[in-house]
């Protein structure tokens, strides 16, 4: 074991994360019927290859690395970049990630299976790849890879509804990127470089900047998946805020937009949908309180980990009551917590860390943003997180009461897989858990962050 | 005006001449098309910014992210050719429903 020790530790876990799910990927479309085995064990490697990252990153580069692929380095080649916040999001994903591949074995029928587990690969091999990305237009190939992969798993159920939506998220998410990728290109002009970290050390508040921010918010918005733009916002927030305070408004009206249509669903996968619309708002809310520095984007980053799992926990619940009764209708659930107790459990452990109730990560979030708000006298958004809690509250306890009572219209029971179950409770577990760790995972935030620019937003 | 400025202007209105289209038509071919010519047009951006050094020659940077571009443009209409079909296949008709949730 000890003379094993240094060998791990030279390993570029960052090429193994990437490469490991797009070859397991590609054997998957090889060989179909290897296909379950295949993905359970990369994703179960994929745990222990984050580990085995963030063991390194501690141990041997003290906080941060960068790898140039192929030993070109920037400007030509690409360069890898990883510290406490790529583990992090790493992290997540791997353990989602396990979650959902454990849940798939039971939940696909064998033709369904044989096309999700090569595209589900190529999705996490994008995901890991977009988290290693140190440059911004490595970050376009990477969400356009994610967008593609996600795109594929849209389409999978292959009727109408399922290729039409398909469709229509394709177009949005192609016309979001190339906006995004015009934003890059007059960065680059004006400053000469797409390193994130170089960019946040040269940019500054011009024209061209603000022209490019509207164009990399607008494309990012359009693909719904709001990601760490804070790298790059220029030091100088306080002569130019109307952009960012535009955010903020946006994330509020999302929250309540978001909650309001959540409440109003009589389906539960659209509540859980339109939830996360208003969950995503949370995270906006960090651009107009940026001006406190640091904290903020950390309260963000701990929103969007806890969500990521008690959401994945919530959609399962989901998938299991379609298993179990054929529907999804909410006032048509029928006594579940009597008769499916384990996913009724994860719903409702799911459905603590969304509210942000304690001692949920959910909780710790909205803690820390309120904090930051209540800091600013910006009792606005004070309002709106609380409103948005209760909003929350509501629509988790309108699901949780029909599923303690007899249906009007009753049904047969079918069997759902015990590992369906189980899965949804154990990420729904994980999203509580996260409450208990704020300390570590707060401190990890922090790790080699200051080289990317964390405190430009000071 | 450079040259370097034409070829930037052109490629934004292509950039806007193609993201109209994508607006106005509901033919899903159509709306692909547009997108392709979108992408052509951010290409053109970055092709002209190329022209920065004084020297005269080039920055070899855009002309890698264009190639890496193109690769992505072509698999990403690939990808959107394949869905139309099936969605002709199923619905019998090249247009997106009206309704969001159908």
């Amino acid at each position: 074991m000890s003379a094993m020790l240094p060998a791990l530790q030279t390993i570029p876990w960052a090429i193994v994360l990437i490469l490991l799910p797009l070859v397991a990927g590609m054997l998957c479309f090889l060989w179909p019927r290897l296909a379950p085995t295949l993905g359970m064990a990369t994703a179960s490697i994929n745990v222990l290859a984050v580990a085995a990252l963030a063991w390194q990153l501690h141990f041997r580069f003290h906080g941060s690395y960068r790898h140039a692929v192929g030993g070109w380095g920037a400007p030509l080649g690409i360069d890898l970049y990883a510290d406490g916040l790529s583990l992090l999001l790493l992290l997540a994903t791997a353990l989602v990630g396990l979650g959902v591949s454990l849940y798939a074995v039971g939940y696909f029928r064998p033709e369904q299976a044989r096309r999700f587990w090569p595209i589900w690969l190529l999705l996490l091999g994008a995901l890991h790849a977009l988290f290693f990305a140190a440059d911004i237009f490595n970050l376009y190939v990477t969400l356009e890879l994610v967008g593609l992969a996600a795109v594929a798993l849209a389409s999978l159920n292959g009727d109408g509804p399922a290729v039409s939506g398909a469709m229509r998220y394709l177009l949005a998410t192609l016309l979001g990127s190339l906006s995004y990728l015009l934003g890059v290109a007059l960065l680059y002009h004006a400053y000469g470089t797409v390193d994130i970290a170089l960019l946040a050390a040269r940019v500054d508040s011009t024209p061209v900047t603000w022209a490019a921010l509207g164009l990399m918010v607008t494309g990012l918005l359009l693909k719904t998946a709001l990601f760490p733009l804070h790298f790059w916002l220029p030091p100088a927030h306080a002569s130019a805020p109307a952009p960012v305070d535009l955010l903020g408004l946006l994330g509020m009206a999302a929250i309540l937009w978001g909650s309001v249509q959540a409440l109003r669903q009589p389906r539960l996968k659209l509540l859980i949908a339109y939830s996360t619309v208003a969950q995503l708002g949370y995270l906006f809310l960090a651009f107009p309180l940026a001006r406190t520095g640091i904290s903020v984007w950390r309260a963000a980053l701990y929103l969007l980990l806890s969500h990521a799992l008690a959401k994945a926990a919530m959609f399962m619940t989901a998938g299991n009551l379609l298993r179990f009764g054929h529907h999804d209708r909410i006032a048509d659930l029928d006594r579940v917590v009597q008769r499916l107790p384990i996913t009724a459990g994860a719903f409702a452990l799911a459905g603590v860390s969304i509210m942000g109730l304690p001692p949920s990560g959910g909780f710790i979030g909205k803690w820390l943003l309120l904090e930051a708000a209540l800091s600013q006298g910006r009792w606005d958004i004070v309002g709106i997180i609380l409103v948005g809690g209760l909003l929350a509250a509501a629509y988790v306890f309108k699901v949780m009461g029909h599923a303690f009572t007899q249906a009007g219209v009753t049904h047969e029971a079918h069997r759902v897989p015990r590992t369906m179950e189980w899965t949804a409770l154990s990420l729904a577990f994980a999203a509580i858990l996260l409450g208990f760790v704020a300390v570590p995972l707060l401190h990890l935030i922090n790790t080699g962050a200051v080289a990317v620019g964390f405190e430009v937003s000071g | 005006m450079s040259v370097a400025l034409m070829y930037a202007l052109v490629g934004v209105g292509l950039f806007c001449l193609g993201l109209y289209a994508l607006i106005v038509h509901a033919h899903i071919l159509r709306k692909i098309l547009a997108l392709n010519i979108m992408g052509s047009g951010v290409f053109l951006v970055l092709i002209a910014m190329a022209r920065r050094t004084a020297q005269g020659s080039p920055d070899p940077v855009p002309h890698a992210m264009v190639i890496t571009g193109i690769v992505v443009a072509v698999s990403a209409t690939a990808l959107a050719l394949t869905l139309l079909l099936k969605l002709v296949a199923l619905r019998g008709q090249a247009t997106l429903p009206d309704d969001w949730h159908e």
